[in-house]
């Protein structure tokens, strides 16, 4: 026996390490809908595997509490069952040795909290109270539920055109997002048990590149009512492509010079090329929607009274979006090239571009508009560009390509500096901002951690220009004044997108959830389109003549996922041309071929495999 | 034409054929547990896996077409150990009691385990109870279901109802009622397609036998004159039961059978059907006076499933039902009054029983209101074909050997149109050959109204009569029946007299009926039935001399008071659950 032994994994444990991995793979895909009696119990059979078993409330308790839950799901229990749980739960919690045990007990806890009626249900009826539903994970976690397998089938077959064609039914702007979305639909991709989930925007992408003109379905029979939408961005926008195609006459009234919302005045071309948006913009507009450019609604002098749209029209959606900035609320705001996010991207969307030309830029913020300014203030000329975040960079919200694309082309992330003042020179320009640095600390409600004191002093970081990136508002006070119930500035409307005691007005998008997704507000417009398809008395539906293929016969081996490319950082920093590439005809069908297909095998075929209309 | 090898022999086949029907072609059958075909593809047994030579993983047959130079194999040991071990984990969590099972002989898992040779238990039994009702008319066995889904998709699909539904999650996955009801809750029409559609014997009718065999019921202790009617389906599938063919299992050797298991007399529901037509014949020519008076068109009510159904899902279209009984209560009230007065028996001493091809005439009977004798109820018991079959059975009646004897009189003999009733089309034709009759005067050649014959799910014709042009429609299936309804509501169709049949083809594919596991019968049962009805002397139901009689010495005339207060019923005066989700469609 040698005194000391360089560690060496045994064969069984490298097993068991790989196998961890695939559980976690396994745990990223979890269908929506499981019973989460059912799952709690079968995380309560995983903690104690973990168990030393030194200790009795670990080595005893939870697997009492393993038998009282298996009681509940066998209907076996009573409504005393629940609380013997609670108890038991909350003594291994309080008593267990270490975080094996007692975080084991935490996550019982968190459940009778999260889903007691679930654990209630169980002993009463028997069954669950979640009606098995095991959608298909992407086309579930797509807010507008886009036929996700059905178009990388048909891309598979290269019938790109039809492609586009079953994304359009639940999605009319299939480009902006091929460039754009933030994909929720591969988060719970089931290839993740395999290897890694499909590149599913990689993939439409190829389809939006290739598939050429396709024209929109023919607009049903005209049915002479009138819908006014107020506001041209993608929820708006949305909602009059459907109600056209349900031949209802919609008119949409923009604020500004040009459509598209926060996709035109948000989004900088290097990420979606104006040129790319049109492409849907167009599409939309050939269905017949008429459009009222640099109109806006309220009291004002060149407005329109919110009362003359609901006289003349017959129903109304408001969709005006998040367009104001929040402000810092710090000594020497005021400071000349003090600037706000929104406003130097709307400038960039007007091609109003300002000359940044040797100034050093301080961004402030940790949201994906923080980095479109930091990355459209290298491309105006900016010498040095900053982002200055109170939390730690892997706190922010942004995407982490976003945040990637920006280091890349050359910004500092300044992480854990909280803005103090902004210091000016006696024109009153901006010459530098102070700011506290800040110690990570203690978890706030919704799980992410707090900055909290450092103890350090403020420091000093020269700057010409802040650009402040602290997230949006809305504009909703004309709305407000004209009776529509609005609270901290959002406009109240219910999950079918109706206002609240005004007949016949629905409202969506960012004025109603706060600034979120491209894909967010178009499923908003969806569901506004539908609800006021039938508000009017109709029951159109909107379907596609597209058969999507039937899946092949053959195995899925494990293969990578294909990812895009990028120009490379030092060339595309000088100019605003997209800096995404898309993959190639054959990363496409090798790609395509990773689909397992989930709205055929397992559930789909037999429940929940597609909506082919709605 | 696709090119493919099954067990290295080449076939040639029809593009767009799955794999299963490809292998059956080249008589290498491959065993399937929960496919049905056009209704359940869905894979869930996984017995009926191939291997496709190229693949790694086996295939499942049921659900894969083939393609072009595809080699199958149905033996290999890779598939005959995934085949064996999927059959073995099925009857790990299958109740095997096969000899006190209903379905004992005809089971589709007993059969394939018989096939595989199966002979020890590899698995831990682990088998779910689960309590039910036991006296309502639908009866799931938790412990026998084998989770292949059928029952909900018959539902979903082929009715329309979504009764059933996947219930619980992870390995406590099983089928129950929809929505976290209990049956007796929920809208189940009873229609049965659930029971004739389920491999194993896990969905049942509610056993009725002891109720009439038992030592001390009527018909062993002679204490009641017991007294049998017997539906016009029920003889064309009876004899499938002991493999004997239809011409040898004739009515009159149905007959003969029902005479043997001990009733003292033997009716034949064809004169309850004949005076169905009478009366409803006549409501329809009294609506038709004031057609423009109706938004919707008189449906039929023979049909107890259809009648739940609509009373459940359209309950603001209850009064366009025909007032009349459905066969099997009017025949229950003639034989406690008319019957019972002319033999001089006390009605309460009468044991009334029908043999039906349903499962809903198991509720019918016993909705209080429809029992007008003021004996008790009119019809005491129901009988499905399968529970007289298991009767003939247990007697050993020697079916081939019987004699031919006829129906009892009176209410005995009935008419080819009578007999028609038990197909899709029947009831509209019987009627349409006696309205014709009761408005012109005139008799029609009994095969005018062919037009409404057939298995189409949804079918119209209009006809002449007296110079009014009468549309007609007929229907089968409750989703058929609910595509017409909804038309009928959105003002797309517009109808005088509507038939529908809640079971697809009508009562020869009742739920009641003799169970072939992945065969749908009702299409030749229907044919025999219009066989028989081209033999009948009389094809005119206003001409059997039977109900000739029971008008003149009894009722009157069709809708006098009597034939109101006997033959007819209110269907709004008792109570069903409605759609638990009400169709929003108009």
């Amino acid at each position: 026996m040698s005194r000391l032994n360089v560690f060496t994994k045994s064969k069984a444990q490298a097993v068991v390490e790989g196998l961890y991995k695939d559980l976690e793979n396994r745990i990223v895909a979890s269908p929506p809908g499981l019973c989460p009696v059912d799952i709690s119990s079968s995380f309560l059979k995983l903690c104690h595997a973990q168990t030393c078993g030194k200790c009795v409330p670990c080595r005893v308790g939870l697997s009492q509490l393993q038998n009282l839950i298996e009681d509940v799901l066998d209907g076996n229990a009573t409504l005393d069952t629940i609380d013997l749980i609670e108890r038991t739960a909350r003594v291994i919690a309080e008593t267990a040795d270490c975080a094996i045990g007692y975080e084991a007990a935490n996550m019982v806890l968190k459940g009778l909290q999260g889903f007691r009626d679930d654990y209630e249900e169980h002993v009463k009826t028997g069954r669950c109270l979640c009606h098995l539903e095991q959608p298909v994970p992407c086309v579930a976690m797509c807010p507008a539920g886009v036929d996700v397998p059905g178009y990388i089938a048909l891309i598979h077959e290269e019938r790109y055109g039809d492609a586009v064609a079953l994304i359009r039914k639940d999605n009319p702007f299939p480009t902006a997002c091929a460039l754009v979305c933030e994909h929720p639909c591969e988060a719970r991709c089931r290839r993740n048990m395999v290897d890694s989930s499909i590149n599913i925007r990689g993939l439409k992408r190829y389809a939006v590149d290739n598939c050429g003109e396709v024209p929109v379905p023919e607009c049903m029979e005209s049915t002479g009512k009138k819908i006014a939408i107020i506001g041209g961005g993608p929820s708006g926008l949305s909602a009059a492509y459907y109600l056209q195609l349900m031949g209802h006459q919609t008119t949409v009234f923009e604020q500004r010079k040009h459509l598209g919302g926060m996709l035109h005045y948000g989004i900088p071309n290097y990420r979606l090329p104006k040129e790319r948006l049109d492409e849907d913009l167009n599409a939309i507009l050939s269905t017949g929607v008429k459009v009222e450019q640099e109109v806006s609604i309220g009291k004002g002098e060149g407005q329109i009274p919110f009362e003359k749209l609901r006289e003349e029209y017959d129903a109304v959606y408001i969709a005006i979006g998040a367009h104001t900035d929040k402000k810092l609320g710090i000594d020497g705001e005021d400071a000349v090239g003090v600037v706000s996010a929104v406003d130097l991207l709307r400038r960039v969307g007007d091609n109003d571009m300002p000359d940044f030309t040797g100034k050093k830029v301080v961004v402030v913020g940790g949201g994906n508009v923080a980095m479109d300014v930091t990355r459209s203030a290298i491309r105006l000329g900016a010498e040095k560009v900053s982002v200055l975040y109170r939390r730690r960079k892997a706190d922010m919200t942004a995407l982490e390509e976003e945040i990637e694309g920006a280091i890349a082309e050359g910004a500092d992330i300044l992480e854990l500096h909280a803005p103090k003042a902004i210091e000016k020179n006696d024109k009153g320009e901006v010459v530098a901002i102070w700011a506290d640095p800040k110690i990570i600390g203690y978890m706030d409600s919704n799980g992410r951690p707090r900055p909290s004191d450092s103890g350090r002093e403020a420091v000093r970081i020269p700057c010409d220009i802040v650009i402040v990136a602290i997230g949006q508002d809305i504009v909703s006070a004309d709305f407000d004044s004209a009776g529509i119930p609005v609270t901290r500035n959002m406009i109240c409307a219910d999950s079918a997108s109706e206002v609240p005691n005004m007949p016949g007005v629905f409202a969506g998008g960012d004025c109603v959830t706060g600034p979120s997704t491209v894909i967010r507000a178009i499923a908003n417009g969806k569901v506004a389109a539908a609800n006021i398809d039938n508000y009017l008395g109709f029951n159109h539906i909107i379907k596609v003549d597209v058969k999507v293929p039937d899946p092949r016969i053959a195995d899925r081996p494990s293969c990578g996922r294909v990812t895009m490319a990028e120009r490379d950082s030092n060339e595309r920093k000088k100019d605003f041309e997209m800096v995404e590439l898309g993959i190639s005809c054959k990363e496409a069908k090798q790609e395509s071929s990773r689909c397992l297909r989930c709205d055929h095998f397992g559930y789909g075929i037999f429940k929940g495999g597609r909506v082919d209309q709605w | 034409m696709v090119n493919i090898k099954i067990n290295n022999e080449p076939l040639e086949v029809l593009e767009g054929t799955t794999i299963l029907e490809a292998c059956k072609q080249a008589h290498y059958p491959v065993p399937s547990l929960c496919y049905l075909k056009g209704i359940n593809d869905i894979g869930a047994c996984r017995v009926c896996s191939v291997e496709v030579v190229g693949v790694d993983r086996l295939v499942t047959s049921c659900n894969n077409v083939v393609s072009e130079g595809m080699e199958i194999l149905t033996n290999s040991a890779k598939v005959r150990e995934a085949r064996r071990t999927n059959v073995e984990l099925i009857l790990s969590q299958h109740n095997c009691n096969c000899p006190t099972c209903t379905r004992n002989g005809n089971c589709t898992l007993q059969t394939i385990a018989y096939q595989l040779g199966l002979n020890t238990e590899t698995y831990k039994k682990e088998v779910t109870y689960a309590p039910w009702s036991s006296k309502f008319p639908l009866v799931r066995d938790a412990s026998k279901c084998i989770k292949c889904m059928r029952c909900v998709q018959v539902c979903d699909k082929v009715q329309d109802i979504h009764i059933w539904d996947i219930a619980k999650t992870g390995s406590r996955t099983t089928v129950d009622v929809s929505y976290n009801r209990k049956i007796k809750d929920s809208e189940c029409v009873l229609c049965g397609q659930c029971i004739t559609h389920c491999p194993v014997g896990a969905l049942s009718a509610r056993n009725d036998k002891t109720k009439v065999f038992a030592f001390d019921a009527p018909i062993s202790t002679h204490k009641k004159v017991s007294v049998v009617q017997v539906a016009p389906s029920v003889r064309t599938s009876w004899g499938e039961a002991f493999g004997v063919s239809r011409e040898v299992a004739t009515p009159k050797r149905l007959a003969a059978a029902l005479r043997r298991m001990g009733f003292d007399y033997v009716f034949d529901t064809n004169y309850g059907a004949d005076l169905t037509i009478m009366e409803e014949g006549s409501e329809f020519l009294e609506r038709l006076k004031h057609k423009d008076d109706y938004k919707y068109p008189m449906f039929t009510s023979c049909c107890p499933g259809w009648v739940r159904f609509l009373k459940s899902q359209y309950p603001d279209m209850v009064d366009d039902l025909s007032t009349a009984k459905s066969p099997q209560q009017m025949q229950g009230a003639i034989i406690k009054t008319y019957f019972a007065k002319k033999m001089n028996i006390d009605p309460n001493d009468i044991f009334s029983v029908s043999i039906m091809p349903c499962v809903a005439k198991k509720a019918e009977c016993d909705i209080p209101s429809i029992n007008d004798s003021g004996a008790g109820k009119d019809v005491d018991v129901v009988l499905t074909t399968r529970e007289m079959v298991a009767q003939i059975r247990s007697l050993g009646i020697d079916i081939a050997s019987l004699p031919e004897e006829e129906f009892d009189s009176p209410l005995g003999p009935g008419t080819g149109a009578g007999v028609i009733f038990g197909a899709t089309g029947g009831v509209m034709e019987a009627a349409l050959r006696s309205c014709y009759y009761l408005a012109t005067g005139m008799t029609p050649d009994p095969d005018a109204f062919y037009e409404v014959r057939g298995l189409d799910g949804w079918k119209e014709a209009s006809f002449d009569v007296a110079g009014i042009t009468v549309r007609t429609a007929v229907t089968s299936g409750l989703a058929n029946a609910r595509k017409l309804v909804r038309a009928l509501r959105r003002g797309e169709v517009e109808y005088d007299f509507v038939e529908v049949m809640a079971c697809p083809g009508g009562c020869v594919g009742g739920g009641g009926q003799v169970i072939h596991d992945g065969k749908e019968l009702a299409g030749e049962r229907g044919e025999h039935l219009y066989h028989l009805d081209k033999n009948t002397k009389i094809r005119f139901s206003h001409e059997n001399p039977e109900v000739v009689a029971t008008y003149k010495e009894f009722l009157g005339e069709p809708l006098s008071h009597l034939a109101h207060e006997l033959l007819h019923t209110d269907h709004r005066a008792w109570d069903l659950p409605h759609a638990y989700i009400p169709d929003t469609d108009v």
